[in-house]
């Protein structure tokens, strides 16, 4: 399935210490990488305007969302005013597939941003401490990982029910485990090097060194792995409520749209569609910006 | 390596108690009283406190784990609150379908997977590898249940060639009629695996073909395709250990295959467990892949320890 815990070869170069460029600084000189990098670019402007038609979807949809009417059910694209016709409701498509983002978005970052809060401090910790502590959080971490993901997070949002919060809190537990992999294993590495140490010379607490030498250079490899796991995310939400959990109807979400849409293979085969295309490209978009920021960021390439 | 199976299988005990600590748990996070997960809601409440009485629920949780667990190790999960059958025996039939369709799935990516990574390596630079590079993240990060539906459209629908619903009548069988229900849950399912196995592959070959090694078989004057059965003999143990894994992530994940194609496999237990609030069912299904899951890691990582020692864990 599409599962987080089995892209090691991602995790791998996620983890690897970003080093610093000589002359122009580091983040400049990752800003000009990205900068020639012609498919990075194309997919960031993609994605920041779909996620700016979402945020201002009552001003850019021409109609009401969950208004419908059933002598206009399942029209095709182009019907009276319709760009991209009408579901099985009557309801305009193009309105809900851009109210559709809204939730479509939210439940797909919410719970990365949640996880990597958590799983970035856990790691950090159980790195940075080591001994004990450092057993108990990566044995937990292990036994999350004995559980194919796609079923952990249809377990847990079953047993809690349908509903977007419980979708949301499932997808969390979900990535919280490979969050505190990635986390801890480059807060390790570079837990060792010279600099930490001439930092705790100088008298400097544990505190302080986390969050002025060690949080500096894991925040590349984490927020890299973030933006793959974004990609994950958005299919397992969508997935979700495809299959009655997370969003409820009449709320327009692109999965929960792609399963009412179910029945209108046979008379609307392409507008039965469009919601999975709306999926598809924001995740595959999210996996080549997270392919091209590893680039950027790791400089031997 | 007898003692290295024997830590591997010890270090297998603790994980597996702890799934199904996590497992236990369900039930309990479960909005509403536990009870509720064995008998109907409309039981009369002398039923309801006999029941609490004899399933133990009245004790604390952890003498409640341990009853439970002690059940669960005779092979009882419970009966389904829907119909009243025993959850273990509608699982050993789904489960069943479910891994024929991982199989199939895990088979096919691999397959494409091996084909593809190994071209996009062969050609590393041009622009075959970029093309199966971007096939391959397609395929990561396409909505497989989205594709699934594409499928039928174009494969059903339109051309009217393969089913699109269910297994096939009775039994599985790998006859005609039932395979040609297969192939398009199949395919939907492989292409994860398939994009993964892809990026594994190419990742490993392009660094095996710059060892070394490589060097001096080039050196000695060996063919290309000598060359490549050496590059294959170092890159399966990663590929088969990826593609073994992928099995039990398939077998987990189905869920969404199997509701858009209606495939009678635990996929589908799972999804009439979650609507009927079946927690036994959901309980059960979610136990015994999860176990599945566990032993297929050990399996996985004892079989690739075996072909390629330098693989060994601590």
């Amino acid at each position: 399935m599409t599962d987080i815990s089995l892209r090691h070869s991602d995790t791998a170069r996620a983890i690897e210490p970003a080093r610093k460029a000589e002359s122009l600084g580091y983040w400049s000189g990752v800003g000009q990488r990205l900068r020639r990098d012609p498919v990075t670019l194309v997919c960031i402007t993609i994605l920041i305007l779909m996620l700016l038609a979402t945020v201002f979807a009552p001003l850019l949809a021409p109609y009401d969302p969950l208004q419908g009417a059933m002598v206009r059910r399942l029209k095709p694209p182009g019907f009276r005013g319709h760009w991209l016709g009408t579901d099985e409701l009557g309801r305009d498509m193009l309105t809900r597939l851009l109210y559709g983002g809204r939730l479509s978005w939210f439940v797909g970052i919410t719970p990365v941003v949640v996880a990597t809060l958590i799983g970035g401090m856990l790691g950090m910790t159980a790195g940075y401490v080591g001994g004990k502590v450092n057993m108990l959080i990566m044995r937990t971490t292990d036994v999350f990982y004995a559980f194919p993901s796609v079923l952990l997070a249809v377990a847990i949002s079953g047993a809690l029910g349908p509903g977007i919060y419980n979708a949301i809190t499932a997808l969390t537990i979900v990535f919280i485990p490979p969050m505190i992999r990635v986390s801890e294993s480059v807060t390790t590495s570079v837990r060792n090097l010279e600099f930490v140490d001439a930092a705790r010379a100088t008298g400097a607490g544990a505190f302080r060194i986390m969050r002025m030498h060690v949080l500096p250079n894991v925040l590349g490899p984490i927020f890299v792995y973030a933006t793959t796991l974004v990609s994950v995310s958005m299919i397992l939400a969508a997935g979700m409520s495809f299959i009655g959990l997370g969003v409820k109807p009449p709320e327009a979400e692109w999965g929960l749209m792609l399963n009412t849409l179910r029945s209108a293979i046979y008379t609307q085969p392409l507008l039965a569609t469009l919601p999975g295309v709306c999926i598809f490209m924001t995740s595959i978009c999210f996996n080549l910006t997270s392919d091209g920021l590893r680039t950027a960021m790791d400089v031997r390439n | 390596m007898i003692l290295y199976i024997l830590r591997r299988v010890l270090y297998a005990i603790p994980i597996a108690l702890a799934v199904s600590l996590i497992c236990f748990m369900l039930v309990h996070i479960a909005p509403g009283d536990p009870i509720n997960a064995i008998v109907p809601p409309d039981a009369p409440k002398v039923v309801v406190d006999q029941m609490r009485k004899d399933y133990g629920l009245d004790r604390p949780l952890p003498i409640q784990f341990g009853l439970w667990l002690s059940r669960v190790v005779q092979g009882d999960l419970g009966r389904s609150i829907a119909n009243r059958r025993s959850v273990a025996a509608d699982l050993m039939a789904a489960a069943g379908k479910t891994l024929v369709l991982a199989f199939s799935a895990a088979a096919l990516g691999f397959a494409f997977g091996c084909v593809f990574g190994g071209t996009s390596a062969m050609f590393h630079g041009t622009w075959i590898d970029r093309t199966l590079v971007g096939i391959a993240i397609a395929g990561v990060s396409v909505p497989h249940y989205w594709l699934g539906m594409v499928l039928v459209i174009i494969f059903s629908v339109m051309l009217n060639l393969l089913p699109s619903i269910g297994a096939g009548p009775g039994d599985w069988a790998w006859d005609w009629v039932h395979i040609q229900h297969l192939v398009l849950p199949a395919v939907t399912l492989s292409v994860i695996p398939a994009g993964l196995v892809t990026r594994t592959v190419r990742g490993a070959v392009i660094e095996i073909l710059n060892q070394d090694f490589v060097m001096t078989l080039r050196g000695k004057g060996l063919s290309r395709l000598r060359i490549y059965y050496h590059v294959a003999k170092n890159v399966a143990p990663v590929a088969l250990a990826v593609m073994g894994l992928q099995l039990g992530y398939l077998m987990g994940g189905s869920i969404l295959v199997e509701t858009v194609f209606s495939w009678p496999g635990t996929g589908m237990m799972l999804n009439q467990a979650i609507f009927q609030r079946d927690l036994p069912v959901l309980q059960g299904t979610t136990l015994v892949l999860a176990m599945f899951f566990v032993v297929l890691n050990l399996v996985v990582d004892l079989i690739q320890t075996a072909l390629d020692p330098r693989m060994r864990r601590r």
